[in-house]
C-alpha cells in the first residue's frame, strides 16, 4: 500500500488518514480496491467531494462507514434506485410495486410494515406477531455450517429487534443436486452433498439450542444452486404492541449488548453485495461470523426483560454492517446524531483497529437505547442474565456521527451525508429465449411415472432434515411440518401463541424457481398462489405476505429486467388477493463460476385460524368421503417436475387468474370454517397425481380418483391431468352427509372426482377409463422416503 | 396440603429453553410454578421454600461440554447446601431431557448408594447419531416406587415426544447387566422405550430412538423423589399437541404427559 496516500495517524494507533482529496482517478479506484470498500467509481467521486468541502482527508474509519452504509446489503440500491425498462423509468421497484400495493390495501390489521427490523401485524387479545425472512447466501457458500447458523441468528435478532419474542423458525434451501459429479465442479466450489449438510447442521444447531421450534421451510435442487447455495432463514415473533417503543432521543445511551466483538465478520456486506468468485474461499472467510446461539438465547431473555419493563427507548440489531449500521441508523431514524467510543466495545481479542471494532459483524450483539434513568436498571438486567452489556456512546442533538478511540477523533461525519446517497439509475431489458414444449409419447406405466416423480428430490419427503430440527419446543405446535403417524407434508404450520386465546398463526411459503427458468412473471405469481394455497389449505386467512428474492448480478440488464418482472407480479397477484407484503429482503449478485442463480423468489404468508380447533390437516380421514378438486387444470407443464423427470423444461409454464381463484379461495375459507372439510391439501409440485399420493399415503387409507371428472377441457392425455402444475387447485375431502352444502357453497368451482376407501390403495382410472394408476400406500410411502434418507 | 399451596421452582440458566411449556403443566394443574433463574435464586430465593424442583430441557450453557455438567457443577457449588437439604428431606426433584441430563451430571441419578459426582450412568450422543424430534412409545415398567408413576398402572404405554441428541443412557459396559439388576430390584427402572403395542424395542432403532441400553428412557432414585427421562411429558399436556389430533375424537383435553404432572402433585399433596 501506498505510502503517500495511506498516512498512519500521528495520535491513535492502526488508524490511517487516507489523502483522499488529492487522489486521481485512479488512486480512487486503487483505495476503493484496496480497502475493500465496495463502492462505484461514482460513489468514490462524491466521497472524495464531500471531504474537499470538510477541507480535510478521511481516516479509514470514515470511508469504511460510508461503504458499509451505501453499500447494496444496507441500503438497496437496486430495489430504491432508478431502472430504466421498456423506455419507462421506474423510480424504485421496492416503492413502485411491493410498498404500493400494501399501501393501496391499507389493511387495518398492518401495525408495522417494511419500516423496522420486521413486519409487525395485528394478532389478538392486544399481541401482534412480527415476521422476517433474510438471506444468509453468501455466507453459506464459504462455510455452510457457519452461514446458515447465523443467517438463523441474525434473522431471529431481527424479530428481538422489534421487541418481540420469537415463536417459530422457518428455513428454505435451495441446493445444487446432491450427486453432482465431482469432476464438474470448478475450483473454489464445494460439492452440493457438502453444503447440505453443513447448512441443516447449522440451522438445526442454532434454532434447537435457542430453543425456537423450526416449523415449516422447504428444500429444493436445481444445477444453478450449486454454485450458488441459497439459505433463506424465518423468524416470527410475539409482542404485546403497547410494548413496542421506538422514541429513542438525543441524551439516550448507546448500549450494546450480547457477545464480544472479534474479526469474524468483517466486510460481511460489502461480501454479500458482490459476485462469489473462485478465491471467495481465501478472501471472504472471515466475512462469515461464528455462531453461539446461547449467548443469543441469554440476549433474548434480557431483550424481554427490558420490553416488559419498558426500560429502553429503541432497539436493534447488529448485523450486516455491524456498529457502522445499526449505530448509524439509529441515529438517524430519530433525527439525532451520535458520539461513540470505540474502546469500549468489549473484544474477543485486542489488536482490532477502530475501523474493524466499527463494522465488525460478530454475532449475538443487540444495540439499545436507553434514557439515562433507566441506564442501570437496564444494566443489572444484563448482569443477572449473564450477558455483558456495555454503554458506548450516546444520541447527540447535534446532526454528526462522531467516533473516538481513546478520546481520540477518529470519524466525525455528516449524517445528512452519510444517509443521502443510494440513488442510482440502472438499465433491464427483457429479451427471453424461445422454448419449445417437448413431443413425447404418454408412458405406458403410469405407476412407475408417478413412484419416479415420488422419488424426485424436489418432492421426496425431506423427513431426515426435518427430524433434526426441534419444531415442538414451547410446546405450541398445533400443526407439525410431519403430519401424524406416517410423516405425511402438511401445507403449513400453525402455532397457537396465546395461552388464553384458541386463536392460530399459520406460516407457509411458495417457491417454483423451475418457473423462473421460463418466465420470471409467472414463476413470482405462482410463488403466491402456492403460498397462499397452503395457507389456506389449513384454515388460514388474513394473509399477509413476505418476499425475499434471490437474484442474480442487478448490473447485468437481463437479471435486472426479470427481477422487474418479478415484482409486477408482486403487485398485481398481492393486489387482486388483497394480500400485503409486509417486509421483505433481497440477495443479488448470486453469481458463481457456474453462472447465475435461477431467479428465486420465496414467498411466505403468515394468516390466522380463528380457531385451532378448526384447522384441517392433509391426510385422509374417513373411508366413502368424497374428494373434490377445487380449480381447473390446464396443460401447463413446462417447468414441472413431471418435464424435468423426462429431461425436459418445457415452455407452458403454469398462469394464474387471480380474480377467479379470489373467490374459489373465499368460499373454500367458508367451507372449511363450517368444519365441511375433511382434509384439504393444495396442488403444486407433481399435480394431482403427488398430491393424491401424498394424502393417501399420509394416512392408511386408500382413495380412487377418475381423471374424466376432472375439469381439465383442454387436455385428452392422461400424464397431463396427472402432473399437470396449474395453480389454484386443492384436493379436499367432504364427508357425505355435508355433500349437498359443499356443492351449494362451492358453486361450480369444486368437481367431485373421487372417494375415499378402505383399500390402503391408490387407484386412478384414466380417461379411457383403465385403472391407469394402481399402487398400495407402503410402496407409495417407501418410494417416497427413499431418496433423502439420513445417509443421502 | 392443598394443590394450591404446592409450590414448584422450575430452574433455568443461559440456555434453558423448555421452562415456560414445564411451568405451564404444573400450572394447568392449579399448583403454583415458578421460573427462576439460578442467579436469582442465589441473590433473593430460597430453594427450601419450594415443594419440588424441575430441570426443564435446553441447552444448560450450550451443553458444549458433557451435556448438563455444568449447570449441575454450578448448582452445586452456589446452591449445594439447599440442594443437600432439599434432597434429605425427600423433596422431589424432577429433570426432563437436559434436566435428566443435569440429574445423572449431578450425581442424583442412578444414585445407588449415595449422591456420587461420578456418576454410575452417562447419557451419551444417539446412536445413530444426530438430534432427533418425534415421537415415541413409552412403557411404565416401574412397580409402583417412583413417586411420578405410581398412579399410572404398571405395563400402561404413554406416548410423548422426544428432541435430543444425546439421549442414550448407558452404564460401563463391564458392570451393565450387574447396574441393570440393581435398578430393577431396587425399581429404579420407569420408563422403557417401546412400539405402540407395548413390546420392548431391545434396541431397535427407531422404536428405541437413541441406542439407549435396555431402551431405557426414564429412572428415578432408590426413594423414588428424584426422576429423570430423555422425553418431554411437557409438549404432551394437551390433546392438539399430538401429531395425529386431527385424525382422532377427542374425549380426553390432555395428553399422557399430563399423568406424570398429576401423579406427583398427588403424593406431594399427601406428603404434608
Amino acid at each position: 500500500m501506498n505510502s503517500n496516500i495511506y498516512i498512519r495517524s500521528a495520535t491513535v494507533n492502526n488508524v490511517l488518514e487516507v489523502a483522499l482529496t488529492t487522489a486521481t482517478d485512479a488512486e480512487l479506484v486503487d483505495i476503493n480496491s484496496e480497502l475493500s470498500l465496495g463502492l462505484s467509481f461514482d460513489e468514490m467521486k462524491i466521497v472524495q467531494a464531500y471531504f474537499k468541502t470538510e477541507n480535510r482527508n478521511p481516516s479509514d474509519v470514515e470511508l469504511q462507514t460510508i461503504s458499509q452504509t451505501w453499500s447494496e446489503h444496507c441500503c438497496h440500491k437496486t430495489f430504491r434506485g432508478k431502472i430504466i425498462f421498456e423506455g419507462k423509468e421506474i423510480d424504485s421497484l421496492f416503492k413502485t410495486y411491493l410498498a404500493k400495493v400494501t399501501k393501496e390495501i391499507n389493511a387495518p390489521w398492518c401495525f408495522s410494515v417494511f419500516e423496522d427490523n420486521a413486519g409487525i401485524v395485528k394478532f389478538d387479545k392486544g399481541y401482534g406477531i412480527a415476521a422476517k425472512v433474510e438471506t444468509h447466501n453468501h455466507p453459506s457458500a464459504v462455510e455452510p455450517f457457519g452461514g446458515a447458523a447465523t443467517g438463523v441468528g441474525g434473522v431471529i435478532r431481527d424479530v428481538l429487534g422489534v421487541w418481540a419474542d420469537p415463536i417459530a423458525c422457518t428455513d428454505v434451501l435451495g441446493f445444487g443436486p446432491l450427486d453432482f459429479d465431482y469432476n464438474l465442479l470448478p475450483t473454489g466450489i464445494k460439492h452440493p452433498k457438502y453444503v447440505y449438510r453443513g447448512v441443516t447442521a447449522g440451522i438445526s444447531a442454532y434454532g434447537n439450542n435457542m430453543g425456537i421450534p423450526t416449523v415449516n421451510g422447504a428444500i429444493y435442487f436445481d444445477e444453478s444452486y450449486t454454485g450458488n447455495v441459497t439459505v433463506f432463514c424465518g423468524c416470527f415473533g410475539l409482542l404485546p404492541l403497547n410494548k413496542y417503543i421506538k422514541n429513542a432521543k438525543a441524551g439516550d445511551y448507546i448500549v450494546m449488548a450480547g457477545g464480544k466483538t472479534g474479526r469474524d465478520g468483517i466486510h460481511g456486506v460489502t461480501f454479500a453485495s458482490a459476485e462469489l468468485t473462485e478465491k471467495s474461499e481465501e478472501v471472504s472467510r472471515p466475512a462469515v461470523q461464528i455462531a453461539n446461539p446461547i449467548e443469543e438465547e441469554k440476549l433474548k431473555r434480557a431483550i424481554i426483560i427490558i420490553r416488559d419493563r419498558q426500560l429502553a427507548s429503541a432497539t436493534t440489531d447488529l448485523g450486516g454492517g455491524g456498529l457502522s449500521s445499526g449505530v448509524g441508523e439509529t441515529a438517524e431514524r430519530y433525527g439525532c446524531g451520535v458520539a461513540v467510543e470505540l474502546s469500549k466495545v468489549p473484544l474477543k481479542h485486542q489488536g482490532l483497529a477502530p475501523w474493524e471494532i466499527y463494522i465488525s459483524e460478530s454475532q449475538e450483539r443487540q444495540l439499545f437505547a436507553v434514557p439515562p434513568e433507566n441506564l442501570d436498571a437496564v444494566l443489572a438486567i444484563f448482569e443477572q442474565e449473564e450477558v455483558e452489556a456495555t454503554a458506548i456512546g450516546q444520541l447527540t442533538p447535534e446532526r454528526r456521527l462522531k467516533l473516538t478511540y481513546q478520546n481520540i477523533t477518529v470519524a466525525d461525519l455528516d449524517m445528512t451525508f452519510l444517509f443521502s446517497t443510494c440513488t442510482t439509475t440502472k438499465t433491464a431489458t427483457l429479451s427471453p429465449p424461445v422454448f419449445n414444449e417437448p413431443d413425447f409419447a404418454e408412458p405406458t406405466d403410469l405407476t412407475q411415472t408417478l413412484l419416479q416423480i415420488l422419488e424426485a428430490p424436489n418432492i421426496a419427503s425431506k423427513e431426515s432434515v426435518i427430524r433434526t430440527y426441534d419444531h415442538e419446543v414451547k410446546g405450541n405446535t398445533i400443526l407439525k411440518p410431519l403430519q401424524g403417524k406416517y410423516a405425511g407434508p402438511n401445507d403449513a404450520a400453525v402455532l397457537k401463541p396465546l395461552e388464553n386465546s384458541w386463536k392460530g398463526l399459520t406460516i407457509s411459503c411458495g417457491m417454483n424457481p423451475n418457473y423462473g427458468k421460463i418466465d420470471p412473471y409467472w414463476m413470482a405469481a405462482s410463488a403466491i398462489d402456492e403460498a397462499i394455497r397452503n395457507n389456506l389449505a389449513v384454515g388460514g386467512r388474513r394473509i399477509a405476505l413476505l418476499d425475499n428474492f434471490t437474484w442474480g448480478n442487478p448490473e447485468k440488464t437481463e437479471r435486472l429486467g426479470s427481477l422487474v418482472r418479478a415484482c409486477q407480479a408482486c403487485y398485481d397477484v398481492a393486489k387482486t388477493y388483497r394480500t400485503p407484503f409486509i417486509s421483505g429482503k433481497d440477495s443479488l449478485y448470486n453469481e458463481s463460476p457456474m453462472g447465475p442463480v435461477t431467479p428465486t423468489l420465496l414467498i411466505t404468508a403468515i394468516g390466522i385460524v380463528p380457531d385451532i380447533r378448526s384447522t384441517v390437516s392433509m391426510e385422509l380421514k374417513t373411508p366413502e368421503n368424497l374428494l373434490y378438486i377445487l380449480g381447473n387444470t390446464y396443460p401447463e407443464m413446462g417447468g414441472s417436475e413431471y418435464y424435468k423427470l423426462k429431461g425436459h423444461l418445457g415452455a407452458s409454464v403454469p398462469k394464474l387468474q387471480p380474480v377467479k381463484a379470489r373467490k374459489n379461495y373465499y368460499n373454500l375459507t367458508k367451507a372449511i370454517g363450517y368444519g365441511m372439510v375433511k382434509s384439504c391439501h393444495d396442488l403444486s409440485e407433481g399435480g394431482l397425481a403427488v398430491a393424491a399420493a401424498e394424502m393417501a399415503l399420509a394416512s392408511n387409507i386408500g382413495m380412487t380418483i377418475d381423471l374424466k371428472a376432472v375439469p381439465a377441457k383442454e387436455i385428452t392425455r392422461n400424464d397431463s391431468i396427472l402432473f399437470s402444475e396449474s395453480n389454484s387447485r386443492f384436493l379436499i375431502e367432504v364427508s357425505p352427509k355435508d355433500r349437498y352444502d359443499f356443492e351449494a357453497l362451492m358453486k361450480n368451482s369444486c368437481t367431485l372426482i373421487g372417494e375415499v376407501t378402505d383399500t390402503k390403495k391408490l387407484q386412478i382410472h384414466g380417461l379411457n377409463s383403465n385403472l391407469i394408476i394402481d399402487t398400495d400406500l407402503s410402496q407409495l410411502r417407501a418410494a417416497w422416503k427413499k431418496t433423502l434418507t439420513a445417509e443421502a | 396440603m392443598k394443590t394450591e399451596e404446592i409450590k414448584v421452582c422450575v430452574l433455568r440458566v443461559g440456555g434453558t429453553n423448555c421452562d415456560f411449556e414445564t411451568a405451564r403443566a404444573f400450572q394447568e394443574l392449579g399448583v403454583q410454578a415458578e421460573i427462576k433463574h439460578i442467579n436469582e435464586l442465589v441473590k433473593h430465593g430460597n430453594l427450601l421454600s419450594y415443594n419440588m424442583l424441575v430441570f426443564p430441557g435446553g441447552f444448560s450453557f450450550g451443553d458444549y461440554v458433557r451435556s448438563g455438567v455444568i449447570f449441575a457443577r454450578s448448582l452445586n457449588a452456589k446452591l449445594g447446601k439447599q440442594m443437600k437439604q432439599f434432597i434429605d428431606e425427600n423433596r422431589p426433584i424432577l429433570g426432563i431431557c437436559n434436566g435428566f441430563q443435569i440429574l445423572i451430571e449431578y450425581g442424583l441419578l442412578p444414585e445407588f448408594e449415595d449422591i456420587d459426582p461420578y456418576s454410575q450412568a452417562v447419557l451419551t450422543t444417539n446412536n445413530p447419531q444426530g438430534f432427533k424430534c418425534k415421537w415415541v412409545y413409552l412403557k411404565n415398567e416401574n412397580k409402583g416406587n417412583c413417586l411420578f408413576t405410581n398412579k399410572i398402572p404398571q405395563n400402561k404405554i404413554l406416548k410423548i415426544p422426544i428432541a435430543h441428541g444425546e439421549g442414550r443412557f448407558l452404564f460401563p459396559v463391564e458392570k451393565e447387566k450387574q447396574l441393570l439388576e440393581k435398578l430393577v430390584d431396587n425399581d429404579m427402572l420407569v420408563f422403557r422405550y417401546c412400539d405402540e403395542n407395548g413390546t420392548p424395542a431391545n434396541g431397535n432403532y427407531p422404536i428405541n430412538p437413541n441406542g439407549a441400553y435396555h431402551d431405557i428412557a426414564g429412572i428415578c432414585n432408590k426413594e423414588g423423589t428424584i426422576f429423570g427421562l430423555m422425553p418431554h411429558p411437557e409438549r404432551a399436556m394437551y390433546w392438539w399437541q399430538e401429531p395425529d389430533w386431527t385424525s382422532k375424537i377427542h374425549t380426553n383435553p390432555y395428553g399422557d404427559g399430563k399423568l406424570l404432572f398429576e401423579n406427583i402433585i398427588i403424593n406431594i399433596r399427601n406428603m404434608q
